[in-house]
């Protein structure tokens, strides 16, 4: 069995996607399998144009936000999104990244309306069984 | 007693941080031909750990963790 890190993305605010694409790049380093399912804010973060554009930090951590995001600029860290993109890449089929079906009718979104990074469109149901063939999910 | 390496490859990511030198040398050990030794140059305190964990499950051989001046240089032979 191939080790596989699943992961249900719901955030859709910067300090959140950071952890998710580096964990994407740590489990690419280490061989193994990710599957990412975007739902509620974390689908609306991968709109066309929005990993460019977000600035948002979580409420909880809105004050430290600003100095942080300066911090991350002035020490030239790539953008969460330049990283999950590079693992993506670098793990050659290995990271699958889904867009939750129930938010994308809710929104009335269309899969050409999602950034390219994103594989295709499932339904719950599809994810949490491919999610059993993996040992660890994480929901962010 | 000092040993020499010969090093085919020096890939300098110091600044980068966790994952990114480990990427980077993974991405050095893909291009580079089997039996050729990469050395790569981390300010990153994750590498110390990460490098050999990767070393050790990919199957390359780590030659050598030799610090430095704020970094280390992590010596790695492509194996297979």
């Amino acid at each position: 069995m191939a080790e596989r890190i699943s992961m249900i993305v719901f955030s859709g605010t910067v300090d959140k996607l950071f952890p998710v694409a580096i964990l994407t790049s740590g489990a690419v380093a280490m061989e193994q399998e990710v599957d990412i399912f975007l739902t509620f804010w974390g689908l609306m973060a991968f709109r066309k144009g929005q990993p460019q554009a977000n600035r948002k930090i979580s409420k909880d951590f809105e004050e430290e936000g600003k100095a942080m995001m300066a911090l991350i600029q002035e020490k030239n860290v790539p953008s969460w999104y330049e990283t999950l993109k590079k693992a993506k890449e670098m793990g050659n089929g290995k990271v699958r990244i889904h867009a939750c079906a129930m938010t994308m009718d809710l929104l009335g979104l269309k899969k050409e309306d999602l950034d390219e990074i994103v594989d295709d469109v499932v339904g719950v149901g599809e994810f949490v069984e491919e999610a059993q063939k993996g040992k660890v999910t994480l929901f962010i | 007693m000092s040993v020499e390496l010969k090093v085919d490859r020096t890939i300098d990511a110091r600044g980068s941080f966790c994952p990114g030198p480990l990427m980077e040398l993974i991405r050095a050990i893909r291009e580079a031909q089997v039996g050729e030794v990469i050395e790569v140059l981390s300010s990153d305190s994750g590498s110390k750990r990460d490098i050999p964990k990767w070393c050790q499950k990919a199957g390359h051989e780590l030659l050598a963790v030799i610090d430095d001046e704020g970094f280390a240089h992590f010596v790695v032979r492509k194996s297979r």
